[in-house]
């Protein structure tokens, strides 16, 4: 029965997100028009025979970009859950016996859903600028995303919890999740990082997200990264027991 | 008759604000219940503590024999609420709503295709929530609240902002849930509203219910008084309207005598003196109070103030 609920919100959810005018472009198509845009600079265009020398660029670039897809995905959903909460309609939802974990669930869900798409989307589009190796499993790639941007989701809801109003929702997310990816390890190592930053990363998702999405893209193997993913979880749980308490419905 | 909700000694505060207390009452199963008052005199937090969505700091309450605060999904499965200030996603559409909100109860929905028909929706099931009209959007909610064919409906403010067409149609509907053997326990600001619609009402002020009962019965409690206004030439009409028994006041403003007096035979002794005295007049009006009268004299302020 609940899960009957459950599917018909996340459908409805997904249908009314599309009808937004910038709700599809905004996150699917923009993204990868600048993806694209990036393509045609020369410099940055990464030709099929240019050899090892861009390894950086093969890795560290689609991992930079899923990170901002996930927290594109993330932002949207902060602004979401804070428009819907301004309207009333999350407490209109909580007067069905809908449960109340049910309702953020079916959230995440289209958030996944999209994120997966815009990827999809990504490697499809960006085919000829940026050809990927067939070593690259984009399967488990996928799924490294999608379990990174649920981990963030968690943070999402934090946020949205703290934000004030709908207005600024949007800005309030960006400020505390685009400086999280300088800390992430994409750019830096970690362990270069000044102590006190250092500490701050270690219990940020983006950190474990990082690596995880690093390794899968190189090819290796799950189980080399099992830390990567229990701490995405450990994330995820410490986030949702403390979101449980601090989120506002009305 | 029995009661379908119970309300003993409620009391519920945000802060250092006293939102509600003392509140006590009962709903008698199949009437339309409403509790009126000004903005901010606490009907919403008391229905919200009756629906289950907050949870008072005193007292006890009981829904069709369920707790609303433990017993929640339970009781949400077997009531209908439409909740004041609430909205829609912008972009659902009429439809979606409706078989999203059929799809979310465990009692076999009504037939969504019917109720949007009985609600004049069925040419608007394809438009977005935010296309919709205010008095669109109404019965949309009403819609939702029925759409579980609920035991008990909850109307919070159901017509403000509501032209006084889209009012009356919406008080038509509500009349015709109670046709159906269901109870109705709504708020308004609206005194008309109370009086036109209402089985019983409870005006509650800061907090507290000062009195309950039908709404005649209220009137005829704190208002008893009656006033007929009349306008005649006859010189020596002042003079008789003031020997009339049990009038209180007679006043004039050029030809027009305002005479007031208590209990209901005022009118027929007015009647009486006008045609003994052969007194000719050329308007005759009776003013009757109301709730709002009721109201004024129970608080000392309007309820629009």
């Amino acid at each position: 029965m609940m899960l009957r609920g459950l599917w018909k919100l996340t459908w409805i959810e997904i249908k009314v997100f599309l009808r937004e005018p910038m709700g599809a472009f905004g996150t699917i198509v923009f993204p990868v028009l600048i993806f694209l845009g990036l393509g045609r600079v020369p410099g940055l265009r990464v030709a099929g025979s240019s050899g090892a020398g861009s390894s950086y660029i093969l890795v560290a670039l689609p991992v930079l970009v899923s990170l901002l897809i996930a927290i594109s995905a993330v932002l949207s959903l902060v602004t979401i859950i804070s428009i819907y909460r301004e309207g009333g309609i999350l407490k209109r939802l909580r007067a069905t016996p809908l449960r109340p974990q049910t309702i953020l669930t079916a959230h995440v869900i289209v958030k996944l859903i999209l994120t997966a798409a815009t990827l999809a989307l990504l490697v499809a589009a960006g085919k000829r600028y940026y050809p990927i190796g067939a070593h690259v499993p984009f399967l488990s790639f996928t799924m490294a995303l999608l379990i990174s941007t649920w981990s963030i989701c968690s943070i999402g809801f934090l946020i949205a919890s703290i934000v004030p109003t709908a207005r600024f929702a949007q800005p309030i997310g960006a400020i505390i999740l685009y400086p999280m990816i300088g800390v992430s390890g994409v750019f830096v190592r970690v362990e270069s990082l000044p102590p006190a930053l250092h500490a701050v990363a270690r219990v940020l998702p983006f950190t474990y997200a990082v690596p995880l999405l690093q390794g899968i893209w190189s090819g290796e193997a799950w189980s080399a990264h099992v830390g990567d993913v229990a701490a995405l979880v450990m994330v995820f749980l410490v986030c949702t027991t403390l979101s449980a308490k601090v989120f506002r419905w009305e | 008759m029995g009661s379908v909700i119970q309300v003993s000694g409620v009391r519920k505060t945000y802060g250092a604000m006293v939102a509600v207390d003392e509140v006590s009452f009962e709903v008698n199963d199949g009437e339309i219940f409403g509790l009126i008052g000004p903005n901010g005199a606490g009907k919403t937090t008391t229905m919200e503590c009756i629906e289950g969505l907050r949870r008072p700091d005193r007292g006890t309450i009981s829904v069709l024999g369920l707790d609303p605060f433990r017993d929640v999904y339970k009781l949400q499965d077997r009531i209908g609420v439409q909740l004041q200030q609430a909205q829609l996603q912008k972009r659902i559409k009429v439809w979606e709503a409706v078989d999203l909100w059929a799809s979310l109860y465990k009692k076999k929905a009504v037939e969504g295709k019917v109720l949007l028909e009985q609600l004049g929706l069925t040419d608007k099931r394809d438009a977005w929530f935010m296309n919709l009209s205010g008095g669109q959007k109404q019965r949309l909610f009403i819609a939702l609240a029925l759409i579980n064919d609920p035991e008990v409906v909850f109307l919070d403010e159901l017509t403000t902002g509501l032209d006084p067409q889209s009012r009356r149609a919406i008080w038509e509907l509500v009349r015709g849930i109670r046709e159906r053997g269901k109870t109705v326990f709504l708020t308004t600001h609206l005194m008309e509203e109370a009086e036109r619609l209402c089985d019983r009402v409870a005006i509650i002020e800061h907090g507290r219910i000062i009195d309950i009962d039908t709404p005649v019965r209220l009137v005829d409690r704190h208002c008893p008084e009656r006033s007929v206004v009349l306008a005649t030439d006859d010189p020596g009409a002042e003079e008789r309207f003031r020997a009339i028994p049990r009038v209180e006041t007679v006043t004039r403003v050029e030809l027009r005598y305002t005479i007031r007096g208590r209990g209901d035979d005022l009118v027929t002794e007015v009647i009486r003196c006008l045609s003994e005295n052969r007194i000719r007049v050329t308007d005759f009006r009776t003013i009757l109070p109301n709730l709002e009268d009721v109201f004024l004299k129970l608080t000392g302020h309007s309820i629009r103030e």
